[in-house]
């Protein structure tokens, strides 16, 4: 007989960190093959195909950064929520509401004022839209103790469907032939990109900062060091006398404001107007929830993890392209890389022993 | 039990150590905090595997790899906290944890064996009651249904009288005696020695993991455990100097406050405490004592009554705002309050006082001052750990007692609120903390102390408050001679 004991690991080292989540990609990836084989195709081929699309041409890899931009800036303030056991779902409405802000910003000021500074106004009142879509769910848990996983899930549909009624009604655009959509954003609003890529460089460094500033507010700074008591031990937050209000406030204005960032640059640096919901973001919010996961709730790592998430997406374009398999295609990818990164977590946390016995 | 050694990443907890145990028979396992005590028990229980060294029963050789074979080889064990599901009822928990228990109408058949069992050790427990409704002495007797229900021969009784009233223990002890006669064998593990030394027949004294030594408690004495306990001599009487009373620091007036099952848990208290001088409460657990130190240290609102600290209202501020003022707190349940277990030790070191300039400038936190800190506490308190870079959830509870008290006296407070600060605490460790706070009472400081411990009480403190159903029965000097009522007191039935 085979028994499977369990028990707690104590101290977790780096490595075996950092190689129980290289195992869980493997197997995740190896899952992944199944699917395919399911599908028809040659799991490794598809496999290839996804990352010599993303990361194997000059084009491709300049994708996969474009994409990486918001996974970076929502996934580096969710690794902050995260610590505090915040658990943001809600990152997709933030930067959708991001994206209305930026919107509005542009479209009825933009005329009115010069690049420089319709730009950055943009940008501000991008982060005032995911932030405030953000702070809905801090004061209704602390306040009234609602479930922030519930009420930040609801607040994306809610979200989702104000900006389609805004689309559809009001903000629709004289230019559009009837199609649901405002007009394009006036020039001056529109961000630059480095030539012959869809990068939109303000928002790419931008992102970099941000994961920088995030890893230094976690590590080094009071706030940063109440969010994370708050995560580990509210009731020990309580006792060293933490404002639990303000705390949860001010991170998840910073989680729901870079999400709104990076909303600022879809509008601004991709689309150049406000579309369908499902054509601003194509689920970065929730892919994101991955990427903070996979960079062990550390800012500085999702500019990997985010870039690694980013060419999943550009390789599923290019198998959806290459070998005809549906879009949803790649949402099973992530799925099943999120679930067995999470497994991983519990190898690392558990240790885990065979014991073989007559 | 032969040979038995386990190591938990390289440090051991148990080496080499081999015992045996006769049917009706009551076996006392000492030892200081973190000397290997509850290891060995949850390798028996098996919880743990042992590295090596093998257990045997009746002379044949087992192997327990799980909690549900020790229970099918007869043992039985009840944990230092329990493990009751509180809105259930006395039968159904037990129904819960019984092996024999029918899949559908659970409860029908072992409601007759519960009024068994409680009719020939007098255990006098309504199986109807929901667990929260007993008291911990009850619960415990629950447990204890709970592991004879299974047929446990053997019961491992883990610091059972920690929870307990004296009253309490002395129901226990009867208990264990009626058990004993009927030929069940018991481990008992404690570091209190009188308990030991009244209950048990045999001894068994670990020291950092392996048998420092065993005597018949008929052959020794208190003084010979306590040498082989921690391995030298412990001071049991401290010396507390006669000091004039200084300035009111505390004066908490018709204080009201609603507990947490929205009833009144203190009612209309009043009363100063002074610099230099140790003000005890006593009374039995749940009569208000949290209550009133999560008031005065402004986790718990005030609805009525005000609480002044050097003249100052201090009433429904925050808790920071209330440190500031100079009153420290070492909390009454230390893993749940006082520490952050994931986080490291040095980040734990100042949990309350990361807000002070001192480790802070701005926004920022100074983290070389902060370890600096950390390591003058691990220092000064006799902390033992690995190094500062350690979670600190993995520290035993002792340690990880000391470094908060360590971490709230360090600032010099000008008031400490102190809740059972040795509860579960070893002989020396204990009279590290006492002398500590008497320290502090030299120094100018005034001392606020919660205590279910009466000899510590007694010890400690130059006036002593009895503490019933929120009220304050007396409020007597150490010396006064209607203190010898205190157990009247404690149990409501006196006031003066």
């Amino acid at each position: 007989m085979i028994k499977i004991l369990i028990s707690d690991r104590y101290e977790i080292s780096a490595f075996r960190s950092f190689m129980t989540n290289l195992i869980s990609l493997v197997s995740g990836l190896f899952m992944i093959g199944l699917v395919f084989l399911f599908l028809g195709v040659n799991p490794f081929y598809a496999v290839f195909k996804i990352f010599s699309g993303s990361f194997g041409s000059f084009y491709g890899f300049k994708e996969t950064l474009t994409k990486a931009i918001p996974l970076i800036l929502i996934g580096s303030g969710l690794t902050l929520a995260f610590r505090a056991k915040f658990w943001n779902i809600g990152a997709e409405g933030q930067l959708l509401m991001g994206a209305v802000f930026a919107s509005w910003t542009g479209l009825f000021l933009g005329n009115a004022l010069p690049s420089y500074m319709i730009v950055p106004l943009m940008f501000f009142s991008g982060f005032i839209g995911g932030a405030l879509w953000g702070m809905i769910p801090a004061i209704l848990k602390i306040r009234f103790s609602i479930n922030e996983v519930i009420s930040t899930l609801m607040l994306n549909y809610i979200c989702a469907d104000f900006l389609t009624m805004l689309i559809v009604g009001p903000w629709k655009g004289s230019t559009r032939f009837g199609f649901p959509g405002t007009d394009n954003l006036p020039e001056s609003a529109v961000l630059g990109l480095i030539p012959g890529s869809r990068i939109h460089y303000a928002t790419f460094i931008l992102s970099i900062l941000c994961a920088v500033i995030l890893c230094i507010v976690i590590y080094k700074t009071r706030f940063g060091y109440e969010a994370r008591v708050v995560g580990e031990n509210p009731d020990a937050g309580r006792y060293a006398g933490i404002d639990f209000l303000k705390t949860t406030l001010i991170l998840m204005i910073i989680s729901g404001g870079l999400a709104g960032l990076a909303g600022v640059g879809e509008i601004a640096g991709i689309h150049h107007y406000l579309g369908y919901p499902a054509a601003v973001s194509s689920g970065y919010g929730f892919t994101a929830i991955i990427v903070a996961w996979l960079a062990k709730l550390n800012p500085l790592l999702t500019l990997i993890s985010g870039i690694f998430f980013a060419g999943i997406l550009v390789g599923g374009d290019a198998i959806q392209i290459s070998l005809g398999l549906p879009a949803a295609t790649v949402n099973i990818v992530n799925g099943i890389l999120l679930i067995c990164l999470i497994m991983g977590e519990y190898f690392l946390k558990n240790k885990i022993t065979l014991r073989f016995s007559k | 039990m032969k040979g038995i050694s386990k190591s938990f990443h390289g440090i051991p907890a148990n080496r080499d150590i081999s015992f045996s145990i006769e049917s009706g028979e009551i076996l006392g396992l000492l030892g200081e905090n973190g000397a290997g005590k509850t290891t060995l028990m949850n390798i028996l229980y098996g919880l743990y595997q042992p590295d090596s060294g093998e257990i045997r029963i009746n002379e044949t050789q087992v192997r327990i790899n799980n909690p549900v074979e020790s229970i099918a080889n007869g043992i039985g064990m009840v944990h230092q906290h329990f493990m009751l599901i509180q809105n259930h009822s006395v039968l159904e928990n037990i129904a819960l944890s019984h092996k024999d228990t029918p899949f559908f109408f659970p409860n029908l058949r072992i409601r007759e064996k519960i009024e068994e069992f409680s009719k020939s050790f007098d255990f006098n427990i309504d199986p109807a009651k929901k667990i929260w409704q007993l008291s911990a002495g009850e619960q415990q007797r629950v447990e204890i249904i709970k592991a004879l229900l299974n047929g446990a021969d053997l019961l491992i009784l883990d610091e059972p009288t920690s929870v307990l009233t004296p009253q309490e223990i002395k129901e226990l002890i009867t208990i264990l005696k009626k058990m004993k006669t009927k030929g069940h064998m018991i481990i008992f593990i404690s570091h209190k020695l009188d308990e030991i030394m009244d209950i048990c027949d045999r001894v068994l004294v670990l020291q950092k993991g392996k048998i420092a030594g065993r005597a018949l408690t008929g052959d020794t004495d208190k003084k010979s455990l306590a040498r082989m306990m921690v391995g030298r001599e412990v001071v049991f009487n401290i010396k507390k100097e006669k000091l004039e009373r200084g300035r009111q620091i505390l004066s908490v007036e018709h204080l009201t406050v609603i507990g947490d099952k929205g009833f009144p848990a203190l009612k209309d208290i009043s009363f100063d405490v002074f610099e230099n001088e140790i003000f005890g409460v006593a009374g039995v657990s749940g009569n208000g004592q949290r209550e009133l130190a999560e008031a005065v240290t402004g986790i718990r609102t005030v609805r009525s009554g005000s609480i002044r600290i050097n003249d100052e209202d201090i009433t429904n501020t925050s808790p920071r705002h209330i440190y500031d003022q100079g009153v420290s707190h070492v909390p009454e349940e230390r893993i749940r309050f006082g520490i952050a277990p994931g986080l490291f030790l040095y980040d734990n070191a100042i949990l309350k006082q990361h807000h002070l300039k001192k480790f802070s400038r701005r926004y920022f936190l100074k983290y070389e001052e902060v370890k600096k800190h950390a390591k003058k506490i691990l220092n000064d308190f006799n902390v033992s750990a690995h190094s500062i870079n350690s979670r600190i959830g993995n520290l035993s509870g002792g340690n990880i007692q000391k470094l908060i008290l360590g971490r709230e006296i360090s600032e010099k407070p000008q008031l400490l609120v102190a809740s059972h600060p040795t509860y579960g605490l070893d002989v020396g460790a204990t009279e590290f903390m006492r002398n500590h706070l008497l320290e502090l009472r030299k120094t100018g400081s005034a001392v606020l102390l919660f205590s279910e411990d009466l000899e510590e009480i007694f010890e400690l403190c130059d006036r002593i408050a009895v503490i019933f159903d929120g009220e304050f029965m007396a409020i007597l000097d150490s010396g006064d001679n209607r203190l010898d009522d205190i157990g009247l007191m404690m149990a409501g039935s006196k006031k003066i």
